[in-house]
């Protein structure tokens, strides 16, 4: 009996949590890539295999959360916010998850290591990377307080402000990723060429991880202009 | 006459049962409407959900019903076509009910979101117009009532749209929501027991045979300072609860004391709802049972103004509390746990604008959707950006509602009208 009744279904579930959860998963998976370059460093891969698949299991769990986002996003919801700007949101979050599984299955399906000069460079870019994956779900995590005053006021003013630390610390990592890329190319002469080309890579890759954390508080900006 | 004569009993008693059968039907499921957004947001357990709906509805549907149950009884359907046969307007106002409450039923099991009110009137006018004639029925008065489905929601929008950008404006978004909560909360508050106070006051007291005269001329300038000093009353009340509200720094969830300020408010709305539902809804029960009797104790003649008896309210208001405490409960629950993205400080703008729409109406005899009413405030607190996700269907689904719900209630009345017609001559 009432099951369909109309209160009751007026209300649609809330994607503010879900996608703040995702966002709290890509960076589970992020976060665990200094300790895969540690345990490589170490050369110890029975850890760097437990990280690996802690990454993997992180990647697989956002993209399922990913999924029932969008289906429970249909066209007929109102919501105070864009619909295809949650939904964008969520894909560029996802990024940042997809591509921590892409270093950790280069790290570790080629045993990589780096040569010991570049050690501490590269887990300082790696930390740095991290961060501003953990600026970005800082922000995201004030997705619910920007709900409660309705997407304005202060507390858009608040998130702003974290937004721009979130470009400061994404510029941080640029420039970090440069120092190691010119550090590598100094030594690319000596070293294995297939080697070499995959470390390139990697990098390549840390720099995205940071640029897509850069990139979800440029959607949750745009989300918040409207 | 005769007939009246010879089955009188007979169809006091069954009037009693289909108006208890209508009034178990409100309490069952439309109260849970009423009650479902305070459970919903957490501002009331279901245990006090139902007791504030029990004493409020009681207390609505006896200081403020009179005006709905009057339309319902006598405002639908012109009683001096029928002075030579009284019979049909007892055998009328039987078929409304068991149509009524029939629809309801079959609605409630098919899970069709179908309201109260539409089917009594869809029935009441279905009955007149079929079974009587066409000129039986007030059609400008039933033209009024359609027209407030429409506008209630809309009022009801209006007024919570702008109850929660008030919210927003001094409380939320400030730079400490906290303590302008502590402060401005009172105010909606104070206004809670002057909407409510000056209902009661101007539609209300005087069937209880209470008359409030400070001498100010009209009836409206008495009940102002009175209402004004019931709602300080109701301010410092809440003013004390308030106080045991504490911050608790949480610097996590910012908005968390906030909200618990508002869940002391939802409390005071919550009240409101109930007095506004039953002050709306009981009509739909006891009004047709009080022209059924009002007919059958006067010997046929069909009274047009005759007091109605006490006990004929405590057989609608006894039908609501047993409603709820068969099934009403189960419904809240289940209504509660859909509704949870509802916070108090949007569940209260939503339920005070839908409180005081049902209220207006129910002073000027207007029979409206309680639950429709609802569902326009709560657009409205979306509409200012306080909710993250509404389904717009579901507007398509009041809309067909309306199209199924009348016809059905009036077919059904049309039937089981001729049906008594045939069984008692």
């Amino acid at each position: 009996m009432a099951t369909k009744n109309s209160l009751g279904n007026l209300f649609g579930r809330s994607p503010i949590r879900p996608i703040q959860e995702h966002m709290q998963i890509a960076e589970e998976a992020a976060q665990l890539l200094p300790q895969l370059i540690q345990a490589s460093i170490d050369d110890d891969w029975d850890r760097a295999g437990d990280i690996h698949k802690a990454i993997v299991a992180a990647e697989r769990e956002a993209d399922k959360l990913k999924r029932s986002v969008r289906k429970n996003l249909p066209k007929s919801l109102f919501m105070p916010v864009a619909r295809t700007d949650l939904l964008e949101l969520i894909g560029i979050q996802d990024h940042v998850a997809n591509t921590a599984e892409d270093v950790a299955v280069l790290v570790m399906g080629r045993h990589m290591r780096f040569p010991e000069k570049l050690e501490p460079a590269i887990l300082d870019l790696t930390a740095a990377c991290v961060a501003t994956v953990q600026q970005a779900l800082k922000a995201i995590q004030e997705l619910d307080e920007l709900l409660e005053v309705g997407f304005l006021g202060r507390e858009v003013k608040h998130v702003e402000s974290m937004l721009k630390e979130l470009d400061k610390l994404e510029a941080k990592t640029d420039k970090k990723a440069v120092v190691v890329r010119r550090a590598l190319f100094k030594l690319e002469a000596d070293l294995p060429p297939v080697d070499v080309m995959f470390q390139y890579r990697v990098l390549a890759l840390l720099s995205t991880i940071a640029d897509d954390a850069e990139k979800v508080g440029d959607r949750l900006q745009i989300l918040m202009a409207k | 006459m005769e007939i009246i004569a010879q089955y009188g009993s007979i169809f006091l008693i069954l009037a009693c049962a289909f108006g208890f059968f209508m009034a178990w039907g409100i309490g069952a499921n439309d109260v849970a409407n009423a009650m479902g957004t305070s459970v919903g947001s957490g501002a009331l357990t279901i245990k006090q959900a139902i007791l504030v709906a029990v004493i409020f509805e009681f207390m609505g549907a006896y200081l403020a019903g009179g005006e709905v149950t009057a339309t319902i009884r006598k405002g639908i359907i012109d009683p001096s076509v029928m002075t030579d046969s009284p019979e049909l307007m007892v055998y009328g106002m039987m078929s409304a009910l068991l149509a009524a409450g029939t629809w309801l039923l079959i609605a409630s099991i098919k899970g069709w979101p179908v309201s109260t009110t539409h089917s009594i009137v869809g029935a009441i006018v279905g009955f007149a117009a079929v079974g009587i004639s066409v000129d039986a029925v007030y059609w400008s008065k039933v033209g009024t009532i359609v027209a407030s489905w429409v506008v209630s929601p809309v009022l009801a929008g209006s007024i919570s749209f702008g109850l929660f950008v008030s919210v927003r404006y001094f409380i939320l978004n400030t730079d400490d929501p906290f303590n302008r909560a502590k402060r401005y909360v009172p105010i909606y508050m104070w206004l809670v027991g002057f909407m409510i106070s000056m209902v009661t006051l101007l539609k209300g007291l005087k069937h209880i045979g209470l008359d409030i005269d400070l001498g100010l001329g009209s009836k409206f300038a008495n009940a102002i300072p009175v209402s004004f000093v019931v709602g300080l009353i109701v301010a410092a009340l809440g003013a004390m609860l308030l106080r045991r509200v504490k911050d608790s720094q949480d610097n996590e969830n910012r908005f968390g004391d906030v909200e618990r300020v508002f869940a002391i408010l939802m409390v005071f709305t919550a009240c409101a709802m109930a007095f506004a539902h039953g002050s709306n809804d009981v009509a739909n029960a006891v009004g047709p049972l009080a022209a059924i009797v009002g007919t059958v104790q006067s010997g046929g003649e069909i009274a047009a103004k005759s007091a109605m008896p006490w006990w004929i309210l405590l057989v609608g208001a006894a039908g609501i509390v047993i409603g709820l405490a068969t099934y009403g409960w189960k419904v809240i629950a289940t209504i509660g746990k859909k509704i949870t993205e509802l916070t108090p400080s949007r569940g209260f703008a939503a339920e005070l604008g839908a409180a005081s729409t049902v209220v207006i109406a129910s002073a000027t005899g207007l029979p409206i959707s309680t639950t429709h009413t609802l569902v326009g405030a709560v657009l409205g607190v979306g509409f200012a950006r306080g909710i993250a996700a509404l389904n717009l269907g579901t507007i398509g689904a009041i809309f067909m509602s309306w199209i199924i719900t009348l016809p059905a209630g009036a077919g059904l009345s049309i039937l089981f009208f001729f049906l008594f017609k045939g069984i008692f001559g």
